[in-house]
């Protein structure tokens, strides 16, 4: 087991301090809950701050790339590189009336920016940043940490319905209930593409999971990892599913009527969700804080979750968005059936380790047979993308040489 | 078990709406995301061209035709100055000819990728080709600023010919451009062309068959997306049209993405049409002397010409005065519009935006 570094911070740690400091303030051991009360206060805080300034330095970051790839240069008026836009835009939007319409369902319409951030922060309370021992954790080491994260990621579809029912606007209502309809559906596929993960590592979680992935489970199952990819990109409800927003069908989609601190709660919500969902695929898909020795666990998993970010904000800037009753039936055709093949696929090939007896003490796999079955998986992987793209997709299409019509070619049909 | 009750709903789409291309506005019946009516509601952008021209003499009119198109200023220019060049009978040297020719092409270009780039952005591709389309736009604006001074309202073309000659150095940024041109064409293509979502959103979608598209008397790219092989410039030559050659491109089926491709390949022809100009253009006069104010005899005329988006007629009547006594325009963008209902009805929201960016309407063309 990996030791715990000097610096290492966690709830854990922190309980213990604050203990030792309120025994040595003379305080009896009646008061020993304070102690977990003020380590989980200020490791929130952490949390929260973290989180938030990551995010504002994301948006930076995203407009400045996004800057790039439309060869243009981005914000770069606020401090060196412009790195300073984001503060600019919170003061802004923070100094704005904060507009409720008359119509709107008010409780409704005020909760909805908070029940749509919250979850997205919480999400973060299991992440495995660092190098942890099994039973050690940054705030908590659930042991059903990714079933919590299925679970709490589904309350972003309320949220996103709040917002666009109470503000009792046809736009909105049009957003959100798209949005409704897609982010259950892609549910799915999301939870489909984390069993797979599951019946490898044998455990709920999120330390286990790290720790079993002796190969990278993105190596061992590609097709796992595209479907949870593709999956969570609709989940935050970004380009090619941007259904939800829409800029230019819905205007703004569900977040039409809202202005002021809660719009910038909306899309700071919004623009946490791709360094969520990094994080959460650098835990499943990519070794989590794996790395090599030079650099320590954490700055390894920065490093990856940057590199998943770059990726979601290329396909962001790139892409166009797909149709509504597309976005759907590419949730429920195509990534609803490779979720449920690839989890066949790695059962049985679980199966056959067993049978054949390449398992480790634990039960968990050895890393030869890992290798194998990455060897197995990606070319099934590729044969299976090959084959929907030529039996599915319209890459194949080809225009047939255009035939004038007769209606009206005033003699010029001929040349 | 009772069924849920569900009722239409009637969305405004505009006047104030990020993919209307201006203040126009749609009333949308909705059944859920499928749209059952629409009834456009026009005249937000109404400035009263038409009428204004009867109070100007004939030159001033030409910067009223910049306002209306005002992505294709030149082929406005061209369809106005042509048409009082009928009715008042001047000539045109043979080097202005030319000189319109080339500068209504790389109009024709400009506003083609204008279309292309918006059509794209109402995909929700997050303006990316839309920036790259005005990137390669910018380079014939500069062109156009060098002709005239102006970029967008250039109000370059007299009756009688062009406001002045091209200078030296624009042919040689021209001959750059006309260069450049076919790998910006491909480069577009490559991140357009076969992109599987383009493909899925596009193909099939917005259907116009070549009956429904002549009887409505739509024109331009519209029309040849629906394999109808109608073009004034070969149908009709006018100017120098009928010394080059180039192809007219038509679509097969008529839908959004033939709309798109034969825009595309259009740019291509007006390419070759430029290059063919820049060798056969020789040194002479640009304008036929003029008087001051120019007094048509009395009579009435039309004439048109294939603009980016369509015909773009103008129909004069002259009452022997300095300035024309009716001037009404044939607007394609309206025109175009004609089918939009049919077109519309049965496709869903995401549909309705992009078959409105492919037909390509000016809002101060439709409502002049």
């Amino acid at each position: 087991m990996t030791p715990t570094p000097a610096f290492f911070i966690s709830f854990y740690t922190l309980r213990d301090l604050f203990d030792n400091l309120i025994q040595s303030l003379g305080f009896g051991a009646s008061f020993g809950w304070m102690a977990g009360l003020l380590a989980g206060i200020s490791i929130s805080f952490l949390i929260i701050n973290v989180m938030v300034m990551s995010t504002a330095f994301y948006t930076w970051f995203e407009r400045r790339m996004i800057g790039r790839f439309q060869v243009r240069r981005g914000p770069n008026r606020n401090g060196p590189f412009g790195i300073l836009q984001p503060f600019a835009d919170v003061l802004k939007l923070i100094m704005k009336e904060d507009t409720i319409p008359d119509a709107a369902d008010k409780p409704v319409f005020t909760l909805a920016p908070i029940a749509l951030l919250a979850p997205t922060l919480m999400i973060m309370i299991v992440i495995p940043f660092g190098t942890y021992a099994s039973d050690q954790a940054f705030l908590s080491n659930l042991n059903i940490g990714i079933l919590f994260i299925v679970g709490v990621t589904s309350v972003n579809s309320i949220a996103i319905f709040m917002a666009g029912w109470g503000s009792r606007n046809k736009y909105a209502i049009l957003g959100s209930m798209r949005g409704a309809a897609m982010l259950i559906s892609y549910e799915i596929p999301m939870a489909l593409g984390i069993t797979s993960v599951l019946l490898l590592s044998g455990s709920l979680a999120m330390t286990q999971i790290v720790q079993s992935q002796s190969i990278w489970f993105i190596l061992v199952m590609p097709m796992g990892f595209f479907v949870f990819m593709a999956a969570s990109t609709a989940e935050m409800s970004r380009t090619p599913f941007d259904q939800i927003e829409a800029e230019s069908e819905l205007g703004s989609g569900y977040n039409t009527e809202y202005s002021g601190i809660k719009f910038a709660v909306l899309f700071l919500a919004e623009f946490m969700a791709p360094i969520v969902t990094a994080a959460v695929v650098t835990t499943l898909f990519l070794g989590g804080s794996q790395g090599f020795d030079f650099l320590p666990g954490g700055i390894w998993f920065a490093i990856k979750m940057f590199v998943l970010i770059f990726l979601l904000l290329w396909v962001r800037s790139t892409w166009p968005r797909l149709r509504i009753d597309q976005i759907m039936g590419f949730a429920w055709k195509i990534l609803f059936g490779l979720g449920l093949f690839n989890i066949f696929l790695v059962a049985v090939e679980f199966m056959v380790a067993v049978e054949l007896g390449h398992t480790k003490d634990d039960g968990s796999l050895t890393t030869e047979y890992m290798l194998i079955m990455a060897a197995v998986n990606w070319m099934v992987t590729i044969i299976a993308f090959v084959i929907l793209a030529n039996f599915v997709g319209k890459k194949k299409y080809h225009r047939p040489e255009p035939t004038a019509s007769p209606l009206a070619n005033m003699g010029i049909g001929g040349d | 078990m009772s069924t849920i009750r569900t009722e239409p709903v009637t969305i405004n789409l505009g006047p104030q709406h990020p993919s209307t291309h201006g203040v126009f506005r749609l009333r949308v019946t909705f059944d859920g995301e499928e749209i059952i009516d629409v009834e456009p509601v026009f005249g937000y952008l109404h400035r009263g061209t038409e009428k204004l021209a009867e109070s100007r003499n004939y030159v001033q009119i030409v910067t009223l035709t910049d306002r209306m198109d005002y992505v294709a200023s030149m082929s406005n220019n061209l369809a106005y100055v042509r048409t009082v060049e009928k009715l008042a009978d001047i000539d045109v040297p043979e080097r202005a000819q030319y000189i319109r020719v080339i500068s209504v092409e790389l109009q024709r270009i400009a506003s083609h990728l204008m279309a292309t780039g918006f059509l794209l952005n109402d995909l929700g591709a997050l303006a990316t080709p839309l920036v790259y389309c005005f990137r390669e736009r910018e380079r014939i604006l500069d062109l156009f600023e060098m002709l005239c001074g102006a970029r967008i309202t250039l109000s370059y073309m007299r009756p009688g010919g062009v406001f002045q000659d091209a200078p030296a150095d624009f042919w040689n940024s021209l001959n750059v451009l006309i260069s450049d041109f076919p790998n910006y064409l491909d480069e577009l293509e490559s991140l357009i062309t076969t992109n599987e979502i383009v493909l899925a959103r596009t193909i099939g979608v917005g259907l116009l068959s070549d009956t429904q598209a002549v009887d409505s008397g739509v024109s331009g790219p519209v029309l040849r997306a629906a394999s109808v092989k109608w073009d004034l410039r070969k149908a009709n030559p006018y100017e120098i049209y009928d010394r080059v050659n180039f192809d007219i491109p038509i679509g097969n089926s008529g839908d959004t993405y033939d709309r798109y491709y034969v825009r595309l390949q259009e740019m291509r022809e007006s390419i070759k049409i430029i290059s063919q100009c820049i060798e056969q253009i020789e040194p002479g006069p640009v304008r036929t002397e003029t008087p001051f104010f120019i007094r048509p005899p009395v009579g009435e005329t039309y004439s048109s010409v294939e603009g980016p988006k369509g015909e773009l007629g103008f129909y004069m009547v002259s009452d022997g005065g300095i300035s024309p006594y009716r001037c009404k325009v044939r607007a394609p963008s309206f025109i175009n519009l004609t089918p939009l209902k049919d077109m519309l009805t049965g496709w869903k929201m995401g549909d309705l935006i992009i078959i409105l960016g492919s037909i390509d309407i000016v809002l101060g063309e439709v409502d002049r």
